[in-house]
């Protein structure tokens, strides 16, 4: 059977539809858009600075980095910050999630942050879902986190136990990308073989990261070769910086080493270039994956669940009370029981060394 | 001790005539040591692919076999490895011990444990042998670890919560010293700032990191200025770059080179020299005079020695071994009686109870047989009375029998006479 064919009705003159894009153009100037980014990683691997870097702006000016003896005291958070910024007219709304405290904890307090960051995600979802339902739906403001850079060590082999641990908790739930940080640490050899690595892994754990969509058959060669390119890259390693380095008679963000400058915008020295593309060319994309994926799957999960049994539910909830209080008591006492022993420790070492040698 | 006693006699100072030539005596001892040979073990310890293998490699020059470690071990292990090196006519013995797995774990509480075990374990070792009757530490393989070196992770933060915990585990039973690793990632100004604050973390928290000693006047200089550039950022490199004519060792960068020996770049020259050419002998010393002698103390108090018996007289310890194993004879042989008397005790409750159920028994039987007895007594009797029965009635039968024969025959008379003799008997 033949499709229905569109008749195009031998019009003599112009109608005017063709402006629709331009329309819809408008209108998402007026309105704006919205950005959620999470960023995932270790302390020290350059992950506030590659977010000024991205969007050339400072979002952390008042900020205390704590030493390794308040890291252990610091309970995890989870820390987001909203700026507005704007381009030629065009305003975006963007959230950055920060994860501070992540991989700090040498317990197992490091899980407890799972639960922390997926109940952060979902609590997104629930408001929205709750938003959407509503009768008054003419505000509604996306929180959802519509991308998770997640920051990879440069300093390893490849993935650690905790990266799979974490990235398997949340891929069903946020676009995983993910980042080799520090990228001025490694030669083109080490990179190439790193980032085969992390794939290989990435495989091997069954990890679903976010994929670039092929370019569509209709776009230009360039385009199609861009995206090609970027398809090649992932996992991209980044190198970021705020400063302004005097490099070949010109001014360039980078890092100044006594051995050359590294620039971050310099596609030959790391992939920082490719990161803001693919993060800006694609920011449409990334939130409707989120729309239509990972809030979906959590949208039919939650009304199958919340649809009937709701006293259940309360019950469940004052469970969970109690079962997340009892994890918070064993957190404590394990917190108290580390405190204790840092403590003797720090006691019985003073003087020449002669003093008690035991550990307790 | 001996020595003090002499110190505190007067002493005097005389001058000699000529030559004599003890002036030899340190080349006879350098000379000894050559002919005996050096031993030197490092300890590394560090996340895995940090560079501890890479870094050993630069620093003596040579390729260490070795394979990438996986981030999946389960716990932390060490692996030793021993290289026999020579360099003009010297010898070193050098082990390599690197920790694997170090880092990898979620949870890293026990994280420092195995080292701390690795570490008592060769103190322990080299105890056995100096306690043995029959010793022989000259050709003892000496495998205490004389320096561990701690690879700090160059996040330009501070250290890692896991690096204090560890640190403070190990700083009194081994000299430590930090290096700040894969360092070309950090910029000059980023790590001025950074070894502040790492050192000020150390202090601030009692961790004792080695010290370069000062005391002698040849290298106090020397070393007081490297004290003072602690913690050593080192990158290593075995891969070979040419630079203006030369090879160097060295990483290339699209940005640029980073040659391990140029002092511009990192403080690698600064390890080595530090480390094997200055203070080898040091780090070798204070291991034996400091750390060892503060295990082996420990132990021995453990075990119950002392130096100072009752009444604070010196003791020496091969009386209090002597009084030790003593003591532990007469405590085993006590127990030895102690046991065999439970033993005769158990055996004599034992005998008792059977004896006992045994007269139960006995009794019981002995009652038994009476009430047996005296049932058939009882039976005995009444077959007795049945037997007189039945010959009564036997008796009876043949005498009714005859009467009724006799009757027959006489029938009237008999029984006219029976009846009048009945009647006159009557009248």
């Amino acid at each position: 059977q033949q499709p229905t064919q569109f008749i195009n009705p031998e019009t003599p003159g112009y109608v005017g539809f063709a402006n629709l894009p331009n329309q819809v153009h408008r209108k998402s100037v007026k309105k704006g858009f919205e950005f959620t980014l999470m960023v995932v990683g270790e302390s020290g691997l350059g992950k506030s600075t590659l977010i000024n870097s991205l969007f050339l702006t400072d979002l952390y000016p008042e900020r205390v980095i704590p030493g390794a003896a308040e890291k252990i005291e610091r309970t995890v958070q989870i820390e987001a910050s909203t700026v507005e910024i704007e381009e030629r007219g065009v305003k975006l709304r963007l959230t950055v999630v920060d994860t501070p405290g992540y991989g700090d904890a040498i317990n197992w307090i490091c899980i407890c942050l799972f639960n922390t960051i997926i109940s952060y995600i979902d609590e997104q979802f629930e408001r929205y879902l709750h938003d959407e339902s509503g009768l008054n739906r003419r505000h509604i403001i996306d929180n959802r986190v519509h991308c998770c850079f997640y920051f990879i060590s440069p300093f390893g082999h490849g993935l650690k136990p905790l990266d799979v641990a974490f990235m398997k908790a949340i891929h069903n739930k946020v676009n995983i990308v993910p980042v080799i940080a520090k990228a001025d640490t490694l030669t083109l050899k080490e990179r190439e073989r790193l980032k085969k690595r992390i794939l290989d892994e990435i495989e091997e754990h069954n990890i679903k990261i976010y994929h670039l969509p092929d370019a569509e058959s209709d776009e230009d060669e360039d385009f199609k070769e861009q995206t090609r390119l970027l398809k090649a890259s992932i996992p991209f390693s980044v190198v970021g910086s705020n400063q302004l380095i005097e490099a070949k008679g010109k001014k360039v963000r980078g890092r100044l080493y006594p051995w050359g400058v590294v620039e971050v915008e310099n596609p030959e020295h790391n992939d920082f270039l490719k990161l803001r593309t693919m993060l800006i060319t694609h920011m449409q994309d990334l939130q409707e994956v989120t729309q239509d994926l990972h809030y979906e799957n959590f949208r039919s999960e939650r009304l199958k669940r919340g649809g009937r049994k709701v006293e259940n539910e309360d019950m469940n909830k004052d469970q969970i009370l109690l079962e997340k209080e009892a994890e918070l008591r064993r957190m404590q006492e394990m917190i108290a029981r580390m405190q204790a022993q840092m403590q003797m420790q720090m006691q019985g070492g003073d003087g020449d060394g002669g003093a008690l040698g035991h550990h307790v | 001790s001996l020595s003090g006693y002499l110190k505190r006699e007067n002493v005097r100072s005389l001058t000699m005539s000529g030559h004599v030539g003890f002036e030899s005596l340190p080349d006879q001892l350098v000379n000894r040591s050559i002919q005996q040979g050096f031993c030197f073990n490092i300890l590394c310890v560090g996340e895995t692919g940090i560079g501890k293998s890479t870094l050993i490699d630069t620093l003596f020059n040579t390729n260490f076999e070795d394979y990438e470690s996986s981030h999946f071990c389960p716990n932390v292990k060490l692996k030793a490895q021993t290289y026999e090196l020579q360099e003009s006519n010297v010898r070193l013995k050098l082990t390599i011990v690197n920790t694997v797995g170090f880092g990898d774990q979620i949870n890293k509480e026990e994280s420092y444990q195995p080292i701390v075990d690795y570490i008592d374990a060769q103190f322990e070792a080299y105890l056995q042998e100096e306690l043995k009757i029959k010793r022989s530490l000259f050709t003892y393989h000496d495998s205490r670890i004389h320096v561990c070196l701690y690879f700090i992770s160059p996040t330009g933060h501070s250290l890692k919560t896991l690096d204090l915990l560890t640190m403070k585990n190990l700083d009194s039973k081994v000299n430590i010293i930090p290096v700040i690793a894969k360092a070309d990632t950090v910029s000059k100004t980023e790590l001025q700032k950074f070894k502040i604050k790492l050192m000020s973390e150390l202090v601030s928290n009692g961790v004792q990191i080695y010290q370069f000693p000062t005391d002698d006047d040849t290298i106090a200089k020397v070393n007081a200025a490297m004290n003072g550039q602690l913690p050593f950022a080192v990158v290593g490199s075995m891969d070979e770059v040419k630079v203006g004519n030369k090879m160097v060792k060295a990483r290339q960068y699209p940005w640029g080179v980073v040659q391990v020996e140029n002092e511009n770049h990192c403080d690698f020259v600064k390890l080595r020299e530090m480390l094997i050419c200055t203070n080898m002998e040091d780090l070798r010393e204070q291991t034996h005079t400091r750390h060892y002698e503060l295990y082996r103390r420990c132990k021995l108090e453990e075990m119950g020695f002392t130096d100072v018996g009752p009444e604070n007289k010196p003791v020496s310890l091969q009386e209090t071994y002597e009084a030790k194993r003593h003591e532990f004879h007469g405590e085993r042989q006590r127990k030895e009686e102690e046991m065999k008397q439970m033993f005769v005790q158990r055996v004599k409750e034992k005998e008792a109870i059977l004896k006992e159920a045994e007269r139960e028994l006995q009794a019981k039987f002995e009652h038994l047989k009476r009430l047996h007895q005296e049932e058939r007594m009882k039976l005995e009797e009444k077959r007795r009375l049945l037997e007189e029965e039945i010959i009564a009635f036997s008796k009876k039968k043949a005498t009714s029998e005859i009467f009724h024969g006799q009757s027959f025959l006489a029938t009237g008379s008999n029984l006219r006479k029976d009846k009048d003799r009945k009647n006159s008997n009557f009248l």
